[in-house]
């Protein structure tokens, strides 16, 4: 089981699909202003990785090279449906603030992306292992980003106040900005500054090295 | 030679090994704001010549002083006319117990004036300069580059297109977001694709909207709400203008600077006075600032061409937009900054004119932005390398039919 533990943990900091292989970013800017919704998205996303990968790794021998990506799809596909219904029954207002964002569950390409590079290689049991490791990496950087933009945005997590705002008579001015979506990107480039700076070898190699200075005395 | 001797007794420990080996960057700049560097090109070509990276931004940084005194001067005289017309005593803030010390608030007292503006100048520049140090230390300890006076543009600069009422903290954070997203995250000094204090006044724009634009802020005294030109030609055309407190406002008073607005950009003619200074040691692009008027001209007269019925901006005439809002000083001192405009001499050209373009466009068609140049040079920043390398492309490609490569 030592396989099994690596595999659903090394997607959280050491290969994250958001923060290393830079894939689902568009969903993670898109629905991260509230952490309540978020946590939806999350569940809902890492639901669908794991029983996708899981049936795509079924029947993978079964599949014609030439037209497995449309197979895939049909899998993913239903998959979405499902817990796009299963949302709308059980969570209408929630389903409604994540508007097409859990349809577009289809094209995020961590899904496509374990189906192809994991679950047509590995048994089902393991494959459902990386799918839920790949969508609780997912989460991790949402949930960092919704808490961020949520408490400085406005003020709250989940819906509580922590800090009062100046309009309800308190002493924290809400950050405009954290609640547009293009904080997002800040804040998953600094989150993936702290990885890197803590995890070096995720640091790419450069692509070329500046010169440095001559001193006089090196140099004559 | 006592000072050259202090230092050179100093410097065995902060050389590596030392024990101040962490903080060599600011023993760096210490040393070399009183002596010339000893690193001289040893390798060909050589260029003697006296402009190194420090006097260039030494000079922007002086030429930068015309729109801040003028500044301090103007937002006093706005502020103290507000406050007569409101019959008020005061400012009314913690400012007023520094300027009751010192004058009083007459609106005709060049002192009074000056105090006034002091007042609110000077604690948002110790601010801006000692936050921004403070991130600017910190790379240049951690990751071994020197600490260079490209810092002292971008806080000044800063400091002058940012509103006067602006409260400190927001201040501190602007320059905090311009220096470390804007320019270390890149590198440091000379990497940046974007300007640095430009990018710091974006950041606040978006994040304290209410703080940064509207009818509130243009003036330091609290309770006081005017609109600014722009604001009132976007809603009323050019007929709507009139100055904070009322009364007519001039096309020579919008030139001199008799009006509200950031803190220095209101004057065109001290702006002028800097650009002067720049294009006189060259160390501005004239072909960059030509560009941004052009295009500004060319734009503004094609609006008046095309008219509408129902946006009154349209017909208003490029001398206004010349002087109106922050068009000089983003032209003069935000546009020629030599990191992220363009290269080549034609891609100048290119660059100049997209800026002038896209700022007439946002002030006359987008009814949310008032003001466009600091947008607009944002936006151009961003093609500045594209251009470059279509200009390079478009060199090689005639150079091949001529028959020389």
């Amino acid at each position: 089981m030592a396989n099994a533990k690596k595999v659903v943990l090394n997607p959280l900091l050491d290969n994250n699909p958001i923060a290393l292989q830079i894939l689902g970013v568009c969903s993670a800017l898109a629905v991260t202003t509230q952490l309540s919704v978020t946590l939806v998205m999350c569940v809902a996303l890492t639901t669908v990785v794991a029983f996708s990968n899981m049936f795509i790794s079924m029947i993978r021998h079964h599949m014609p090279s030439s037209i497995r990506i449309i197979i895939q799809m049909t899998i993913i596909a239903s998959l979405v449906i499902a817990v796009d219904q299963f949302l709308q029954a059980f969570a209408y207002e929630i389903s409604k603030s994540l508007s097409v964002f859990v349809g577009l569950i289809i094209t995020n390409c961590i899904v496509m992306g374990r189906a192809e590079a994991f679950a047509m290689k590995n048994p089902p049991f393991i494959s459902f292992l990386d799918g839920v490791g790949n969508g609780l990496g997912y989460s991790l950087v949402l949930i960092v980003v919704a808490s961020v933009r949520e408490l400085f945005g406005s003020g709250s997590l989940l819906g509580y106040q922590i800090l009062p705002l100046v309009e309800n008579g308190g002493w924290y001015q809400g950050n405009g900005l954290m609640l547009l979506s293009p904080s997002a990107f800040f804040i998953i480039g600094f989150f993936i500054w702290a990885l890197r700076a803590a995890k070096k070898e995720q640091v790419e190699t450069r692509e070329f090295r500046m010169a440095g200075h001559t001193e006089a005395e090196e140099a004559v | 030679m006592g000072l050259r001797r202090v230092l050179d007794d100093l410097e065995p420990h902060f050389k590596k090994g030392g024990k101040y080996e962490s903080l060599y960057a600011l023993y760096e700049a210490v040393d070399t704001i009183f002596y010339s560097p000893s690193k001289v090109t040893v390798a060909q070509p050589h260029v003697r010549d006296g402009i190194d990276l420090k006097r260039v931004m030494i000079t922007v940084w002086i030429a930068a002083f015309f729109p801040m005194f003028y500044g301090m001067y103007n937002l006093g005289f706005q502020a103290n006319s507000a406050i007569v017309s409101m019959g008020l005593e005061s400012g009314g803030d913690w400012h007023e117990s520094i300027i009751s010390l010192l004058a009083g608030h007459d609106p005709g007292s060049i002192w009074d004036n000056v105090v006034y503006g002091a007042a609110y100048y000077i604690p948002i520049y110790i601010v801006v300069f000692a936050v921004g140090g403070f991130w600017e230390v910190l790379f240049a300890a951690k990751r071994g580059h020197e600490i260079n006076e490209g810092f002292f543009v971008t806080s000044i600069l800063f400091t002058l297109i940012v509103p006067p009422d602006i409260p400190l903290w927001q201040a501190a954070l602007g320059i905090s977001f311009g220096i470390v997203v804007g320019k270390e995250v890149f590198g440091g000094t000379g990497k940046n694709f974007l300007n640095p204090a430009l990018t710091g006044r974006a950041f606040l724009y978006f994040a304290y909207a209410p703080n940064m634009s509207g009818d509130a802020v243009w003036t330091a005294v609290d309770g006081f709400s005017g609109a600014t030109a722009l604001s009132q030609i976007a809603s009323g055309g050019l007929p709507a203008i009139a100055s904070a407190t009322g009364a007519e406002l001039t096309w020579m008073d919008a030139f001199l600077g008799q009006m509200q607005g950031s803190i220095g950009e209101t004057s065109t003619l001290a702006i002028l006075m800097g650009a002067c200074l720049l294009l006189l040691t060259r160390i501005a692009s004239w072909r960059i600032m030509l560009g941004v008027f052009l295009g500004m001209v060319g734009m503004s007269l094609l609006f008046n061409m095309i008219g509408s019925d129902t946006n009154p901006a349209f017909a208003t005439p490029w001398y206004w937009h010349f002087v109106l809002g922050g068009f000089a000083f983003g032209m003069v001192y935000m546009a020629t900054d030599p990191v992220s405009a363009s290269m080549t001499n034609t891609g100048k050209w290119l660059f100049g004119a997209l800026i002038g373009v896209m700022t007439v466009l946002i002030r006359v068609v987008n009814p949310a932005y008032p003001e466009g140049i600091m947008l607009a040079i944002l936006f151009a920043n961003l093609f500045a390398p594209l251009i470059d390398y279509f200009v390079v492309k478009a060199n090689i490609a005639r150079r091949r039919l001529r028959g020389v490569l």
